[in-house]
């Protein structure tokens, strides 16, 4: 695997091997001194088009814990500001010879695009609603951290999926390491077709008290003006997951950040099964090994070009 | 009678002995090898293989091998000019149109001006008449500006030669106002032809919704889109008694529609291009912006219904929609890019290799329907026959090439079938009884043929 663009870039063998590598960072988050050597002398650039806090701050805290050196870019005050293409862009910052470029854009295969221009790996950090993999490998770190497996859970994902590139993510790894998953929400925010990916979908709760797992996506306030939804009142009439709607043994997930009181009540968040936190902090050791994977066995670029 | 098909005077009439090749034109019925005598750009005489002899200054052409069809006619391209010739201007959008075997096309207003006034008309005419390889028509405007508000001079428009009308890139949104511009024609004539989508259903859509737009979350442009459209306008054109004709139909329920309208009696004429004739939703999963053009790409069962009204003549014409953009404004992420693929080069064989050698379509019918564009804005059919203008291209149906290698005759690369190895290369083009095109030994060369 030279990049990680698509949770379809990865079998489930893959997804394991990362995970297993995670676990034996999440140990090195855990000590005084949270560094390893593993990538030292290596350049590694997270280029951010859309705001961005956890994934952002995560891919950066991972790469120094690897030892790398880290460039963060955001659209805001750069020459993307100025009008720079996005190709210009890449082909400039891979002047500084970078062994992976981390990018967030607005836009589906934006990640591929820069793949096509660089030399460096490439991991998406989310491309407009397409896909956000590594947000999807951390929700399976997390899960696998709790229940040991994700073989047959039975798992729900309620909200926005029409806009939300965590969900398509989500739904094709959570069915690869065996789950049946089920999407739910405003029949005019379940896009036409989703069932193409393999999920069931549900435009009301009915049923949800079999789950496993509660997947909560975030609802946002654009979508009232776009008459998606007529009223936040009446999506959280229908939609909010709170302690009345979560069953005693069931695990409530969210990628953040969370609109209280809209898809999630705040007794919900607060609750112990609530796994919002542990995801957060899986991102740093998930993230660690994904950029492990791509750039360990992997000669530095000037190294190649000497050989 | 106002003229309506403009291109270079500066090129000579041709004088040429072409040998054996197998002509194929279905509406002589002939299907045979020929020798084809062109004297003084008419076809002069044709025989049997071996027999004629050319006179002195005409150049022979040995075509053993290959067919010769009569030229293709492209009732549908951008041209770009004026206002965008860094994507295409007359010389090369028509140097595309001859390397694709077309002895004429008709460009869309849908320019920088518009071409919604006469002096615009007047001076596309005027550079036609120096650059235009081939016959080239235009259309104007349906409203001012393609703003869907105020009608063009429409008669006036006609006088200076415009063959018919269309705000192609953008439907007449108010049935109000093309119900007027239906009514109008009644003076001034011309075939009004109509880009269908509502733009509510469409909303931000940038490719067909379905499956691989669910997978791929991007926003969906729905078949009805186009289809509902295709049935107000129908009706409003059997209300007026209008003529219209319905442009780069692309789904099943376009087409109902369309056959269920013409069989109440509606005057409605439709077309169809070679990439929704040969390819489907599924080729945007590579994200690739040249697989993005409006409309959309759509499901596997709207391709089918297609080839099957092509077949039957519900869709009696093939137009590319030629629309190149620069490679800059292509190179973006797919939901960026602007609409639009080149076609004109690659239309023949791209439908060819795609839908005759696999047995979808008799080549008679791919031959009839390319050369039938030209027919409902009233021109004449190309044919090979004694006495006709020659219009002809001689094609290598046996040899393949790959698609983009040797470069484009356009000034844009934006093709969908790029990188594609096809069947059918043109070799050789008559357009209006001038040598239009010839390929190159370098090209064939580099393109890989034998």
């Amino acid at each position: 695997m030279n990049h990680l663009i698509s949770i379809d870039d990865l079998d489930r063998a893959g997804i394991e091997r990362i995970l297993d590598r995670a676990e034996s960072f999440a140990e090195v988050s855990g000590r005084d001194i949270k560094k390893v050597p593993a990538l030292r002398g290596r350049t590694i650039v997270n280029l951010f088009y859309e705001a961005s806090t956890r994934t952002s701050s995560s891919f950066e805290l991972a790469a120094k814990r690897l030892s790398a050196d880290v460039v963060s870019i955001r659209s805001a005050g750069s020459s993307v500001d100025k009008g720079e293409s996005l190709r210009d862009t890449v082909q400039t910052l891979s002047a500084y010879d970078p062994a992976a470029i981390v990018i967030r854009s607005p836009y589906a295969g934006a990640a591929q695009l820069v793949a096509r221009w660089t030399d460096a790996a490439v991991i998406n950090a989310g491309d407009g609603k397409h896909e956000h993999p590594t947000q999807a490998l951390l929700d399976v770190f997390t899960l696998r951290q709790r229940l040991g497996s994700l073989e047959d859970l039975n798992i729900w994902i309620v909200g926005d999926v029409l806009h939300s590139r965590v969900a398509r993510s989500d739904i094709l790894a959570f069915q690869r390491m065996g789950a049946s998953v089920t999407v739910c929400g405003p029949p005019t925010l379940l896009p036409r077709g989703i069932e193409a990916l393999g999920c069931a979908a549900s435009p009301t709760l009915d049923g949800i008290s079999e789950a496993d797992v509660i997947y909560v996506l975030r609802m946002q306030h654009e979508r009232m003006q776009e008459s998606f939804v007529p009223s936040l009142r009446e999506y959280a009439e229908r939609y909010q997951i709170g302690l009345g709607r979560l069953q005693p043994n069931q695990l409530l997930m969210h990628p953040g950040p969370v609109n209280r009181g809209v898809e999630l009540s705040a007794d919900a968040i607060d609750s112990p099964q609530a796994l919002i936190g542990q995801q957060v902090k899986a991102g740093v050791a998930v993230r660690m090994a994904v950029l492990y994977e791509l750039l360990a066995g992997r000669p530095a670029a000037h190294m190649a070009v000497a050989a | 009678m106002t003229r309506t098909m403009f291109q270079r005077t500066d090129l000579p009439q041709a004088d040429l002995l072409i040998r054996a090749a197998h002509v194929l034109d279905p509406r002589t019925d002939l299907d045979e090898p020929r020798d084809i005598l062109i004297r003084d750009g008419h076809i002069a005489e044709l025989a049997s293989p071996g027999t004629l002899t050319a006179p002195q200054n005409a150049t022979t052409i040995d075509a053993t091998g290959k067919h010769a069809f009569p030229a293709f006619v492209d009732p549908h391209v951008h041209l770009r000019t004026p206002g965008q010739e860094y994507k295409e201007n007359l010389d090369t959008g028509t140097a595309a149109a001859a390397a694709g075997g077309f002895c004429a096309v008709i460009a869309m207003p849908n320019t920088d001006p518009v071409v919604d006034d006469v002096s615009v008309l007047r001076s596309l005419v005027e550079a036609a008449g120096r650059q235009a390889r081939v016959p080239t028509g235009f259309l104007a405007s349906i409203t001012l500006g393609l703003r869907g508000q105020e009608l063009t001079e429409m008669a006036a428009l006609r006088d200076a030669g415009a063959l018919g009308f269309t705000d192609d890139g953008k439907p007449v949104t108010s049935a109000g106002m093309l119900r007027k511009a239906l009514q109008y024609q009644r003076l001034c004539g011309g075939v009004i032809a109509l880009h269908e989508e509502d733009p509510a259903l469409s909303g931000v859509g940038v490719m067909h919704e379905g499956p691989v737009s669910a997978r791929l979350g991007m926003a969906g442009i729905p078949s009805l889109s186009e289809s509902t459209m295709v049935a107000r306008d129908a009706a409003l054109a059997l209300y007026e008694d209008a003529r219209v004709h319905v442009q780069h139909l692309s789904c099943v329920e376009s087409v109902e529609a369309l056959a269920a309208a013409r069989a109440q009696g509606a005057r409605v004429s439709g077309e169809a291009t070679p990439h929704h004739l040969t390819m489907t939703e599924d080729m945007i999963r590579t994200l690739d912006s040249r697989f993005k053009m409006n409309p959309p790409l759509r499901a596997q069962s709207d391709r089918r219904a297609l080839i099957d009204a092509l077949r039957s003549g519900v869709i009696e014409c093939i137009a590319t929609d030629h629309a190149p953009h620069a490679r800059h404004e292509k190179e973006v992420p797919f939901e960026q890019a602007p609409m639009g693929t080149t076609g004109l080069e690659t239309a023949f064989p791209a439908l060819f290799t795609e839908l005759v050698m696999p047995g979808e379509l008799e080549l008679e019918v791919i031959i009839e329907r390319m050369t039938a564009g030209g027919a409902l804005y009233g021109l004449p059919i190309p044919r090979i026959a004694p006495d006709e203008p020659a219009n002809l291209t001689l094609i290598d149906l046996g040899t393949q090439f790959e698609v983009g290698a040797a470069g484009y005759a356009s000034r844009s690369a934006n093709c969908c079938f790029h990188g594609r190895t096809l069947y059918g290369q043109v070799e050789l083009t008559v357009a209006a009884g001038r040598l239009a095109f010839q390929a190159s030994a370098l090209t064939k060369q580099r393109l890989g043929a034998v």
